[in-house]
């Protein structure tokens, strides 16, 4: 029987499918499926840009409108991948900009990015519209000057959390002297001041701007001004909250606030000062989402803040707001699906530590659609976790810091393995989870029995031994990132688990007990893993057994990458090799 | 309490470790003198705080033992906190500025600065005024404008008398002179 969907029944159908689980999937089902998709697809995303190569992938996506790219790995954010370790966007945007130009969306994230290659997109893809870069580096505002003044479309320009070599606001004046297709703009991260003229002026004539994000340097005075001339914003990142102002001044930001009609997301406010809360209160009640995480203010101005912001559905805040605050929230926002609760960097030793556990108990009690949570917190309980896990087993984003490198329950003096069991256990859709305080073998059991749908697991300092690591890799089924720092398991379970690994997108490893010899047997068995040794010292003149101080283990079909630092070592596939550094940079 | 020097093997590898951090930032890693990786060796104790080997910097309150990326805040995030941590110790980084004339005042944080000209160029934006040249021994010269500012001891001082750093940790306040009352002020240090 040779029943063939004709094509164009074929891609009317894939015409349906977004997720790019789906198309992976069904572009594994037969050639003519496979070419079929890949003739269609329109958005792509690499989740590790070492996994596949540049050119492979300019070629098999004909219709590529939109490239998702990732580099570093997570570990980066927090200072534990050195300087010059990789991800350089450079190659990619050379392969898309020779066989795509009519690329539209660039969004990258964690990776190097330089005033070249944003000359490059500038110059190559004459219908670009969106280029978000999230924790990226290597760039001026002199790049960022190219795109506002080349790219005619743009509608998104969007810099978080991006470490820019800022020469000063000059590149706002860059954007086109007529009407801008400007939709969102993030400038937020960006340290220097800008000309206030200049992003009036910007304002004024980009009537399609529905996101707008200051930087700090932007001060309280001139926002009056500023949103006057964008009352349809939905989203806002303020500047600086902090300036004084006299009554009039405050009255007519308050007027300007209260006339934002469709603004649902709130941001910025750094240091807002509590006299300025009233300016904000017309806002709250339509209010979806609201990062306060860079607002020092104290419990008190926060309850004032949150009781009005009935609809809110994501809160960002510091640990000021303490228990009775997170309890406010528990009765006012009912709505709540993510929150995020950051450290203030308070001393660790003080007495009187109004965040506790019980916070986040409540949250969990009254936010009944409560899905994602990120919690910093000085100590926790086992009781605690077991009730917050009843409370919510619909959890999908688990993350609890526990500041205390391996703080028991602090009543019991237990290991807090009960405590994540239960988490595992109710919380059937667990997609992503961060392990902390003390922590035995036994947690890694119940997570490798329990959580079945696990795509990313974050752990340090915790563990006894290998069964750790065996736990995981044999019984989390989805795992897709591990990443583990500071804990003492070794070679064994790496190397009885080492077929898993190529189901995964990476494993990242530091401060534990794998060994030089571990990773070369690793590197021999599995030829479609890149195994990364990131060190100081060339493993070559240390004995098999000596500990790899950093490694990182990632699938890839485009073999060893040509561009590592002199502390990167590659594990060759041929044993009498042994590490290679192929550095052409 | 164990300490973390047992394993011998990693003494040396600490000795030797690479330095981290993305360039420009100041999250204490190049005042790390040791980098505490918590391995225990089989025993479930906490690390010790190691006190010895940490430098008293000016950082305002020690932390107690200091481990390279922990807690896991970003260091974006993390430079922002820090700026705030300074603030709220009451080190007068943020201060008040008048103007003689202007009917308002202004709150700037003076840590946002690094040198005089910077300051001088965001008063002159805020205010909208322009101050002249200065000169070490007669002050500034060439505006009716001149800014001053009261020291912790209560006295009026020229802006840019004294070297930036003590500038910074003395000025309670800023204000803007006029015209005829700056000929009192003595200048030079």
């Amino acid at each position: 029987m040779d029943r063939r969907f004709p094509f164009k029944v074929l891609e009317h159908i894939f015409s349906f499918l977004d997720a790019n689980e789906d198309r992976n999937s069904v572009s594994l089902v037969c050639k003519s499926w496979f070419e079929t998709e890949r003739r269609t697809r329109k958005r792509v995303f690499v989740g590790n840009c070492y996994a596949v190569n540049p050119l492979k992938v300019a070629r098999r996506f004909p219709k590529m409108r939109s490239l998702t790219l990732k580099g570093k790995p997570h570990f980066a954010d927090y200072n534990l991948v050195p300087d010059g370790w990789g991800g350089y966007a450079w190659p990619w945007i050379e392969a898309m900009a020779a066989r795509r130009p009519l690329l539209e969306e660039i969004r990258l994230k964690r990776m190097v990015v330089t005033d070249e290659c944003l000359e490059k997109i500038a110059a190559s893809f004459r219908d670009f519209k969106t280029l978000v870069l999230t924790s990226c580096e290597g760039f001026s505002t002199d790049g960022i000057a190219a795109i506002a003044s080349t790219c005619r479309k743009l509608r998104d320009l969007e810099l978080r959390e991006c470490n820019v070599d800022d020469l000063g606001g000059d590149w706002l004046s860059y954007f086109p002297e007529t009407s801008t297709s400007l939709v969102s703009l993030d400038f937020s991260c960006l340290d220097s001041e800008i000309k206030l003229s200049d992003l009036e002026r910007l304002l004024s004539r980009s009537p399609n701007l529905k996101s707008l994000k200051l930087n700090r340097s932007v001060t309280l005075d001139v926002l009056e001004g500023l949103l006057r001339r964008a009352p349809q914003l939905v989203e806002l990142g303020t500047g600086s909250f902090s300036d004084e102002l006299d009554p009039e001044e405050i009255s007519k930001l308050t007027k300007a606030l209260s006339e934002l009609k469709q603004l649902k997301s709130l941001s910025g406010l750094w240091d807002l000062l509590p006299e300025y809360i009233p300016v904000l209160y017309s806002v709250c009640p339509r209010l979806t989402s609201l990062n306060l995480s860079y607002a020092t203010v104290q419990m008190p101005d926060l309850v004032d803040l949150l009781s009005r912001c009935s609809k809110l559905q994501k809160l960002w805040v510091m640990d000021m707001i303490e228990d009775k605050g997170l309890k406010t929230v528990a009765l006012c926002c009912k709505e709540l699906r993510e929150l995020r609760v950051f450290p203030s960097g308070a001393d660790l030793d003080e007495e009187d530590v109004a965040l506790t556990e019980q916070g986040l108990v409540s949250v969990s009690e009254g936010c009944k659609k409560l899905e994602s949570v990120l919690y910093f917190c000085v100590q926790f309980t086992n009781a605690a976790l077991v009730t917050i896990a009843k409370n919510r087993p619909n959890f999908r984003c688990f993350r609890l810091c526990v500041m205390e490198p391996f703080a028991p329950d602090y009543r019991t003096q237990q290991p807090l393995d009960e405590g994540f069991k239960a988490i595992v256990e109710r919380c059937k859709d667990l997609r992503r989870l961060s392990v902390s305080g003390l922590l035995t073998d036994k947690a890694f059991e119940y997570i490798g029995v329990h959580a079945k749908k696990l795509r990313m697991l974050s752990i340090a300092f915790a563990g006894d031994s290998d069964l750790m690591l065996h736990h995981l890799l044999s019984g989390c089924e989805s795992l897709k990132k591990l990443e583990i720092r500071d804990c003492p398991f070794g070679d064994t379970a790496l190397l009885e688990n080492a077929a898993k690994l190529e189901t995964m997108r990476s494993l990242w490893m530091s401060s534990c007990f794998v060994s030089f010899g571990a990773c070369k047997q690793l590197s021999q068995k599995m030829p479609r893993l890149n195994v990364e040794v990131i060190d100081e010292h060339p493993p070559k003149t240390r004995p098999d057994s000596s500990p790899v101080e950093r490694i990182y283990i990632y699938r890839t079909v485009a073999g060893p990458r040509q561009d590592t630092p002199e502390f990167v070592w590659t594990i060759h596939k041929n044993p009498e090799v042994g590490v290679s550094r192929l550095s052409t940079r | 309490m164990e300490n973390v020097g047992v394993c011998d093997e990693f003494v040396n590898l600490k000795a030797t470790e690479l330095r981290l951090g993305l360039p420009g930032t100041e999250d204490g890693c190049e005042e790390e003198k040791q980098k505490v990786s918590c391995i225990k060796s089989n025993k479930r104790a906490l690390p010790e705080p190691e006190k010895n080997n940490e430098s008293k910097t000016e950082t305002a309150s020690p932390p107690k033992a200091q481990i390279v990326g922990w807690p896991p805040v970003r260091s974006y995030r993390k430079n922002n906190i820090q700026t705030k941590k300074n603030e709220s110790e009451g080190q007068g980084m943020y201060v008040k500025v008048s103007m003689d004339g202007a009917p308002y005042l202004r709150k700037i944080d003076l840590t946002v600065y690094k040198q005089y000209p910077e300051l001088m160029k965001s008063l002159e934006n805020m205010f909208k005024f322009s101050v002249g040249e200065y000169f070490e021994r007669e002050g500034y010269k060439g505006s009716e404008f001149v800014p001053t500012y009261e020291d912790k001891d209560g006295d009026w001082m020229l802006v840019g008398d004294v070297p930036w750093e003590m500038f910074v940790s003395s000025c309670k306040r800023l204000r803007i002179m006029k015209g005829s009352e700056v000929k009192g002020l003595g200048c030079g240090v």
